[in-house]
């Protein structure tokens, strides 16, 4: 009997040391829910103890009856026929078991038999569940969709659907690319058009749709004629019906078990969901956000998987007459692997914490209920989460890939052969850093909250922790570095060269990355003196990697501009 | 009106993950040593009670005999979807053999009353005898299909189960209330989290006696009012003989245990001619291994 929540020690940490309290309140309406529910928590300890308990139970689900599943659905996937997909076996008893477990509408809200969760909580199981199969988060992660109506559909449309999707009735996908937009969604071209009784109906293409066999679709969509950018899009809400068809499901590198499909709609009829011309500026970007932390779970949860694997790996495997896990070069590579996935899980929770802050304080002001100290704090948590949104994305996902890699380093040969979880490991998370927007995309998104200095009031507050002398010395390194980022930052703003300062985006976001996550492992190894060595080591690689980024920087070198092009023709 | 079902369950000690501590130098089971947990066959009991419940109109009761703290199977079986608890707990029934337990547990039958159906693990995983679920029958003086991998039907006043024979399979079918012990076949289904969160406060009169003494009253008076209370049996309440119960009831003694471990010991070469496996035969007649 594996639990992929109680043996994680990492993980558990996280739970038990989430700043939650304030998250609670407001998720449970100062637990006003309580009688009303008799699901609903009395008071902060019962509803951390309710997360840890079905936290315990999906970590249960995931080590004896997900994972042991997971090559065989990788192996065979599934298969398509006749314009139908049928999920492999085991993918449906993976998705039976999490029914059974009640576990498919952990973020609605209690009257809608949702257990009224935090995206802090759900993201946790959604690594749980990455861990054991990298492509069942992707039907699992799927929540979103009923999350979305629940933001912004009708009351009838809630009451319509989300009873059924917290019963595991229904399953969702969220038609968003087409054959040519993919990262420009603006210019998205799949038609919305009303008859003369004001029904709506959908017609066109939608290309690498996840779970696109589903039975309730938000549908982006050009609702305005004549338009041609992202204000002229709506999204609607459609059902599965013979005028949405599935033309192809996709031969993949990784993720398998999941169908990524091909969507021709002839004439569907659909609702509009939320506000016409909203649909991308509003509602998808929402949506998107919220599925950019899912996929940093995902990235997350398959390097756990990952790591455990080489590290178990490199004990028994042994050459010259020792395991191979006592040979500098590898012990390294495992410490390094640690230390990022350490990290990773780090800004993922601290990220998921502002997206809770900000959904709810966000909520609270559409209510008209807000006071004007909480409206302010709506507009500070709503910045905090969409700077660190993507710079959690970026981090999570280029580690998760790197940790990935080395595991199959780790295994040497073998490593490379099928017959070891390592390959479809690294086959799986390869996607994470590519689909919900490209690490590239994640930097445009980031950068500008860089610029402007967003994390600058959260990284004072990690500043200002009480810490120990063998702590403190580490935090003063970071200050260092943090000053040494705001001159990098104001130099090239200074520059107002448009072109250089995207070339230099990126390492600027990873430098902020940097500070900002050292400073978490800081706050951590205050809190438990076994993580000071983890905190330590990624001051000590961070400084490293930041100093050669700042120098190439503020050397103001114009080559860096201006000689790519000669470079590419050679 | 639905059918009623009942499910005994039982707490054991874990000896899946046996460590060095696990047994007392006596040669007992250091019960402390072990965590305790919801005996595995027991569980599929659970599951095909839940399966049945699903299909038919059903009432699932889960009752277990033991220690206060073995409560703790019984909110588990709530978690899952049982809709009603009964711990039947007593000093006097310490120390009761197959028999003493079977008695005890057929007066609880009894004593709820209108059960159409009893099922039971096939057996625990500490005593191994598979004893307990076919003595309540006898007692009970109803048919009884052991070894059951699935229902087939229920209908008409009358049960058709499959059951696990050596060898094969065998389809049986009898009139209602019948007793059933239930195989590992089929896949127990997990917890569920809103049942989970409702139910985590279930609790017995004597849990919340021992938590708190002095507010007890109010709480046993408050859980009621939430329909949380586990109930409560001892053996006057369940009308047991007390000379059938308990350590008076059981005639089984125990007289040693002991911790034997196998070890490979000596090898004896047997040649692969008629007169070798003859003289092996005769060697392990005479020795009482065969026959």
């Amino acid at each position: 009997m594996g639990n992929f929540f109680k043996d994680n020690a990492d993980l558990q940490f996280t739970l038990k040391e989430l700043d939650i309290a304030e998250i609670v309140r407001l998720i449970e309406q100062d637990f006003r829910y309580s009688s009303a529910y008799d699901t609903a928590p009395r008071n902060i300890e019962d509803a951390k103890d309710n997360y840890e308990r079905i936290l315990e139970v999906v970590g249960e689900i995931a080590a004896d009856r997900i994972a042991p599943r997971s090559s065989i659905v990788d192996a065979e996937g599934p298969k398509f026929a006749n314009g139908k997909v049928d999920y492999h076996p085991l993918t449906l008893e993976n998705l039976t078991d999490l029914r059974k477990a009640g576990v498919m509408g952990v973020m609605l809200n209690h009257r809608y038999g949702g257990l009224n969760f935090p995206v802090s909580v759900y993201t946790m199981m959604t690594e749980i569940v990455s861990r054991a199969d990298g492509s069942l988060q992707n039907i699992f992660g799927l929540q979103d969709i009923a999350e979305t109506i629940s933001m912004f559909g009708n009351d009838e449309q809630k009451d319509k659907y989300l009873p059924r999707f917290a019963a595991g009735e229904l399953d969702g996908a969220m038609d968003l690319t087409e054959p040519d937009f993919g990262s420009d969604l603006q210019s998205v071209r799949l038609r919305a058009w009303q008859d003369e009784n004001g029904n709506w109906f959908l017609n066109g293409m939608k290309r690498f749709i996840t779970n696109g066999c589903a039975q309730v679709h938000l549908v982006l969509a050009r609702s305005e004629e004549g338009t041609s950018d992202g204000r002229g899009l709506s999204m609607f809400i459609c059902e599965k019906c013979p005028q949405l068809v599935v033309r192809r499901i996709e031969n993949k590198m990784g993720i398998h078990g999941v169908a990524t499909c091909e969507l021709q709609f002839n004439d569907v009829p659909a609702q509009l969901c939320g506000k016409r011309r909203l649909g991308l500026i509003r509602y998808v970007m929402s949506l998107m956000n919220g599925a950019r932390v899912a996929i940093s779970a995902q990235a997350v949860g398959i390097a756990e998987a990952a790591f455990r694997e080489a590290r178990k790996y490199a004990a028994e495997r042994e050459q010259f007459k020792r395991t191979i896990d006592k040979f500098p070069a590898v012990y390294s590579m495992l410490s390094s692997m640690k230390v990022k996935l350490t990290a990773a899980r780090a800004l993922l929770y601290e990220t998921t914490r502002a997206v809770d802050l900000r959904n709810n304080y966000s909520q609270l002001c559409d209510s008209g209920e807000a006071t004007p100290e909480q409206r302010q704090l709506s507009k500070y948590y709503g910045k905090l989460a969409s700077t660190l949104t993507p710079i959690c994305k970026a981090f999570t996902t280029e580690v998760g890939n790197q940790i990935a890699y080395d595991t199959i380093q780790i295994h040497g040969g073998t490593g490379y052969m099928k017959d070891f979880p390592a390959e479809r490991f690294y086959r799986d998370v390869r996607i994470t850093n590519i689909y919900e927007g490209t690490t590239q995309l994640q930097v445009v998104a980031a950068i500008g909250g860089v610029i402007q200095r967003d994390l600058d009031k959260r990284i004072e507050e990690l500043m200002a922790i009480e810490l120990p002398p063998h702590l403190a010395v580490l935090r003063d390194r970071v200050d260092n570095l943090h000053k040494k980022q705001l001159a990098a930052v104001a130099a090239v703003s200074d520059r107002k060269d448009s072109e250089y300062h995207d070339l230099v985006a990126r390492m600027l976001v990873e430098m902020e990355t940097i500070v900002f996550v050292a400073l978490l492992l800081i706050r951590d190894a205050a809190k438990c003196a076994d993580r000071a060595a983890i905190a330590q080591r990624f001051v000590i690689d961070g400084e490293v990697d930041f100093y050669a980024k700042y120098a190439k920087i503020m050397s103001d070198d114009r080559l860096l501009a201006r000689n790519n092009r000669d470079i590419i023709d050679y | 009106m639905g059918y009623r079902i009942l499910v005994f369950v039982k707490q054991v000690p874990d000896t899946q993950n046996i460590t060095g501590d696990a047994m007392t130098p006596e040669g007992t089971v250091n019960r402390a040593a072990l965590p305790a947990i919801f005996n595995p066959e027991d569980l599929n009991a659970l599951e095909l009670a839940l399966e049945l419940k699903d299909r038919y109109d059903a009432e699932v009761i889960v009752a277990t005999m033991g220690m206060p703290a073995a409560a703790e199977v019984l909110r588990q079986s709530l978690y899952r979807g049982a809709d009603r608890a009964v711990l039947i707990t007593d000093r006097a029934l310490a120390g009761a053999d197959t028999l003493a337990t079977s008695y005890t547990l057929h007066c609880c039958v009894k004593a709820l009353g209108n059960i159409d159906l009893v099922l039971c693990g096939r057996q625990a995983i500490d005593g191994d005898t598979a004893q307990v679920g076919p003595q309540i029958a006898e007692k009970l003086k109803w048919p009884q299909i052991c070894y059951v991998e699935e229902v087939r039907s229920l209908e008409n006043g009358r049960i058709t189960a499959k059951r696990t024979i050596e060898g094969g399979y065998e389809v049986l079918s009898s009139p209602l209330p019948c007793l059933l012990t239930v195989v590992d076949a089929n896949s127990p289904r997990p917890m569920h989290a809103r049942r989970i969160m409702k139910y985590k406060r279930a609790a017995t009169a004597s849990e919340l006696q021992k938590r708190d003494p002095e507010n007890a009253d109010a709480a046993i008076a408050a859980l009621a009012a939430d329909g949380l209370l586990i109930e409560e049996r001892n053996a006057a309440s369940l009308g047991a003989d007390p000379g059938r119960i308990g350590f008076p009831g059981s005639p089984t003694k125990v007289k040693q245990v002991m911790s034997v471990v196998l070890t490979a010991g000596e090898v004896k070469q047997v040649p692969a001619t008629e007169a070798g496996i003859g003289e092996l035969m005769h060697e392990l007649i005479s020795d009482h291994t065969l026959g």
